[in-house]
């Protein structure tokens, strides 16, 4: 038998297509007579539009078209849709600013020089209201919203209100983290073409083609079959490509009006406005632990915003429910409401900002118990589901904790603060818990074997440079015992069979489970099919003799007994045999609760006079089960943890205070780190096999890198300098 | 946003003076920056002259100290032997600048040149400019100044000076020599960048149609004992929100000589006499660096946003100080 491929570390499959140009995104799409259109967005919120003067640029060479909420058509689903990932559009529907950089023109031209330069001729002029920036203020309207992710907003297990007020040992503090953007390198971007007066193509780049195929049609009022969504490749997404944002609706819109296939590409700027971003959190931790360290009270509070139209939330406490085994948590998320474009998720939403928290609180409790770190965590193991009770699926915690402090040297740091100096540079070390949820979704692959042996797969998938290409390929080699040369896979087409959005880590979980089923499916037929037929060496075996290998079914007792794939397909006379199946997350899954977890380990070198912070080394375990390629696996670790630097160090969004517009909105001044920011980061993945998760036994590892990281960052700054902050980012002013 | 404009080379002074006395016209050099502020919208000229042509990339000992031609590329100017030996905080100084794809287009002359990076500046959705827009007033003041100005600043401008190379050529005393339609003059490195006062739009001493020729770094008994340290928000590519190029002759365990000029939180490259004053004649101790510190500072005004940079100031220079004086 040939050795499976899934796991081995193989490179992308797309890499070389990329790195020759030749891998097709959304705005590279040649479309003939595609137009170009710019949108014009508010200058700052908000208020009522007084003036918008569209004139000149009505007259500036090679316009097309110049689109505002009083000449623009009226659509019947502008405002319908608004559920999960969906955000309502602002679509020049009426005279309302909501929030700065609200498109409020869209420019048509015939040439993108001459949409940009006709953009610049538009004038809005409005009335500015009173604006609501700030979390503080608006605290004293919070509400709870309905709902958190489908979960309740508040929790109460036992009573951890009268627990802490109890305990002798507890800590209470407040944590603070910013709006944060997600950057992608490929702007969003859309390209429309109708096709006569119900259809329509869309080239977009996104997270999910579904829910772009489904915006579109309600938006728009058409069939979903006469919505066709098209997404090869995505240049990242990391969230703000999950849900279809007001420009896809806009290019629509506009290829509408003009008669023209028209393409809409953001400026870097207009991605700092209304494609989504991590959403500010104030969020206040309660500890409390006996004198053993053993943790009698978790309570977790969460403040954060959405937009007055739109609810989104950043659910920070849900990993607090079920990280330590605790009789009493509490967690509560509220929000309010302020005058930003709505928020959205962004890599790890909730969990990154809420471990920071909940881990920078653990690391409080061990100073005020005298316990390290490492060994609270341990004392507070949670063998399953505080939250409900139920079994891990798998759980390799204590693996990652100790294989990752073995490799960092744990065991060598010092517990006082401000005891390790190298030159001018203070040097600490601190660690945190990871942890993420393991999630699957229906979804539905075609497997079809062709009469030369190929197998063409096909999902309506996504790959945003993760290496979902490249995996699924793997698991369909395996699946069907044919080597990875010999399998064609397909993404990114809404006339495929469906697959759920790209997002949450789901998508090697949930679309890989139903690739290897209908792979499965397809390789059983090949053996009825040969098993019955005289011209087949393998006539008359029983099923379960027959293995696939090396692109042939082969005979368990006797290996020159084999029937090549291909061969089986010719003598069907058909052109291909297909197979497609729709995958459910799988039964064992209700009885189990399905997480990932990892443990990072951090040194940090802070510059005593400066205040200046450097990562010198990252050691992380991770334990999420299945392994479906160690290469584009340990770079969506590596990608998270650098994220995680991000979050701790270097990255927020701030605003102008008397127009809500990002003022930092460019990459020159939103900084995401560097390599010279980033050291050398040690991943160690921890061997899990999970058998109850989903069919391929992987939990999903895109997010999980950027969950703990921040806090262990914030820790490890707290050994070095003996000052905890607790407000990211860590900027050098805040150790001055 | 994008005006049309007139492209031409040239490959002679005479012609690139001729060409550049014309109104509204710029210099193109490496075009790190000017390229970025057209498509921004901010920069418009009508006309554009390249010179990248002319012969004025050369680094060269001359009597007296090392000229440096206008054209030279940050990369080769901060690579140079005889900067790394003679001039050090030159050379640390640029290669803490940027990156090294834009050290390697930007020049001697554009950077001396170089605009703030002020946002409010940068972003033509706020009509108030007074460097864009004479008379029209300053977003700045009330709006996100953590990269702004402490030192140097007025009521209608508080836009730091984004420079980290000119903040070395402070401290090493150099000349700015300029060629123009009336002649050639040369205009010491304190003033040739001017403090914002009531014309921010004025931001250099130089006339119209004047062009940047080269660079004298004077040999001086203090240029080997210089230093540059920069603190910044991340490791790379980003800029100063303090630094201090400082240079010292110490001799006989006293400082004969110090310049010290700060980067991040002036309107202009920042030249501390008031610290020198304070160095000067004394012992190098920690404590007579912290003294010259305070007294760089003392003058400051700050907003919410950077209020920090005043200590965080006092304790880049002192560091500066320390690696180039010692301490006893």
């Amino acid at each position: 038998m040939s050795d499976p491929v899934v796991g081995k570390g193989i490179d992308r499959l797309d890499a070389r297509l990329k790195v020759m140009g030749k891998a097709t995104y959304a705005a590279e799409f040649a479309t003939a007579n595609v137009a170009h259109a710019v949108i014009v967005g508010a200058p700052g919120a908000k208020g009522k539009i007084t003036a918008l003067d569209t004139a000149a640029a009505e007259k500036a060479p090679g316009v097309l078209s110049v689109l505002t909420h009083k000449n623009a058509p009226k659509l019947p689903g502008a405002a319908k849709s608004l559920e999960g990932v969906d955000r309502k559009h602002q679509i020049l529907q009426d005279d309302e600013i909501r929030y700065s950089d609200q498109p409020v023109a869209l420019v048509v031209a015939d040439t993108i020089e001459h949409a940009r330069y006709a953009a610049s001729l538009v004038k809005v002029t409005f009335d500015v209201g009173a604006l609501a920036l700030d979390l503080e203020t608006e605290r004293p309207r919070a509400y709870a919203p309905k709902s958190v992710n489908g979960k309740p907003p508040d929790t109460s297990k036992g009573d951890a209100d009268k627990a802490f007020a109890g305990a002798k040992t507890k800590i209470e503090q407040t944590y603070t983290t910013p709006d944060e953007h997600h950057n992608p390198m490929e702007m969003h971007a859309t390209i429309a073409v109708w096709q006569g007066e119900d259809k329509v193509t869309v080239y977009d780049a996104t997270q999910g083609i579904a829910g772009v195929q489904k915006k579109i049609s309600t938006v728009f009022g058409l069939g979903m079959e006469n919505v066709r969504v098209i997404s090869h490749y995505v240049g990242g997404g990391f969230g703000c490509k999950g849900s279809p944002w007001s420009h896809i609706s806009l290019a629509v819109m506009a290829a509408k009006v003009t008669q023209r296939p028209v393409k809409i590409m953001l400026t870097r700027g207009q991605m700092f406005g209304f494609v989504g971003h991590r959403p500010a959190t104030s969020q206040k931790v309660a500890l409390a632990a006996d004198a053993t360290g053993k943790l009698l009270a978790i309570r977790h509070e969460t403040l954060s915003y959405t937009s007055p139209s739109d609810e989104f939330i950043e659910a920070c406490g849900l990993a607090s429910r079920m990280l330590y085994a605790c009789d009493n948590i509490k967690t509560t998320h509220r929000l309010v409401k302020l005058d930003i474009a709505t928020p959205t998720f962004m890599r790890a939403p909730g969990e990154a900002s809420g471990t920071y928290a909940l881990e920078s609180a653990l690391d409080e409790l061990a100073v005020a118990l005298d316990l390290d770190p490492l060994e609270l965590r341990l004392k507070n193991y949670a063998e399953k589901d505080p939250e409900d009770g139920k079994p891990w699926s798998s759980k390799e915690l204590r693996a990652c904790y100790k294989q990752g402090a073995e490799k960092f040297g744990w065991s060598k740091r010092s517990k006082k603060p401000r005891s390790t100096k190298d030159g001018h540079w203070l040097v600490g070390m601190g660690m945190a818990t990871a942890t993420y949820p393991a999630h699957q979704r229906d979804a539905s692959a075609v497997a079809r074997i062709r009469p030369d042996g190929t197998a063409l797969v096909q999902a309506g998938s996504q790959d945003l440079g993760t290496g979902t290409y490249t995996i699924m390929t793997q698991i369909a080699a395996d699946a069907l015992g044919i080597p990875i040369a010999k399998v064609i896979f397909e993404l990114g087409d809404s006339k495929m069979p469906p697959s759920p959005l790209s997002g949450g880590s789901q998508t090697a979980s949930s679309t890989g489970s139903a690739v290897k089923m209908a792979c499965l499916a397809a390789r059983a037929q090949l053996v009825e099919l040969a098993i019955a037929d005289a011209a087949s060496p393998l006539k008359g075996l029983a099923a379960t003799d027959i293995d696939a290998d090396g692109g042939a079914l082969v005979s368990k007792k006797d290996a020159t007994k084999r029937d090549p794939i291909g061969e089986i397909v010719k003598r069907t006379k058909k052109e291909e045999l297909s197979v497609t199946i729709d995958t459910k997350p799988k039964a064992e899954r209700k009885d189990h609760s399905c997480h990932s977890f990892g443990a990072q380990f951090v040194e940090v070198r802070v510059d005593e006079a400066t205040g200046e912070v450097r990562v010198s080394r990252v050691v992380a375990a991770f334990a999420a089960g299945t392994i479906l390629n160690a290469k584009t696996a340990r770079s969506q670790y590596l990608g998270g943890i650098v994220w995680g630097i991000g979050l701790a160090l270097t990255e927020a969004t701030v605003r102008d205070p008397r127009s809500g517009r990002v003022a930092n909105r460019s990459l020159e001044d939103y900084h995401v780190p560097v390599n010279a920011d980033v050291p050398a980061l040690d991943v160690i993945m921890v061997d899990e096999k999970d058998p109850f998760v989903n069919e391929i036994g992987a939990k999903g590892i895109g997010e999980i890198g950027n969950t703990g990281i921040g806090a262990a960052i914030a820790n490890a700054v707290y050994n070095a300098t003996g000052k905890r902050v607790r407000d990211l980012p860590i900027t050098l002013d805040k150790l001055q | 946003m994008m005006q049309p404009f007139k492209y031409q080379r040239v490959t002679d002074q005479a012609g690139a003076l001729e060409v550049g006395a014309r109104p509204n016209t710029r210099f193109l050099a490496g075009g790190t920056l000017l390229v970025d502020l057209m498509k921004l919208g901010v920069e418009t000229p009508s006309d554009l002259v390249d010179v990248n042509g002319l012969p004025l990339a050369a680094i060269e000992k001359v009597a007296g100290g090392l000229k440096v031609g206008a054209l030279s590329r940050n990369s080769d100017l901060a690579n140079h032997p005889l900067v790394k030996e003679n001039f050090p905080v030159l050379s640390e100084a640029l290669l803490s600048g940027a990156s090294p794809q834009l050290r390697n287009m930007a020049t001697l002359g554009g950077n001396l040149m170089q605009r703030t990076r002020c946002c409010y500046f940068r972003d033509l959705a706020y009509d108030a400019c007074n460097k864009r827009k004479p008379g029209s007033g300053c977003a700045a003041q009330g709006g996100w100044t953590r990269y702004h100005a402490v030192l140097g600043t007025s009521d209608q401008c508080i836009a730091a000076h984004p420079s980290d190379m000119a903040v070395a050529l402070v401290a090493l005393d150099a000349t700015v020599h300029v060629a123009g339609p009336k002649g050639a003059r040369a205009i010491p490195i304190v003033d040739f960048h001017v403090v914002p006062g009531a014309h921010p739009e004025v931001e250099t001493a130089l006339a119209p149609g004047e062009m940047i020729t080269h660079v004298l770094l004077p040999d001086s008994p203090f240029a080997k004992r210089s230093r540059y340290v920069k603190a910044r928000d991340r490791a790379s590519y980003a800029f100063a929100l303090a630094s201090a190029a400082v240079a010292l002759h110490v001799d006989g365990g006293t400082i004969k000589a110090a310049r010290v000029a700060l980067g991040g939180v002036g309107t202009k490259p920042w030249r501390s006499k008031e610290a020198e004053q304070k160095l000067e004649g004394q012992r190098p101790t920690r404590e007579l660096y912290r003294a010259a510190a305070e007294a760089a500072l003392a003058g400051a005004t700050t907003k919410k946003d950077n209020a920090f940079k005043v200590e965080l100031g006092k304790r880049t220079l002192a560091r500066a100080l320390e690696l180039a004086g010692g301490a006893a």
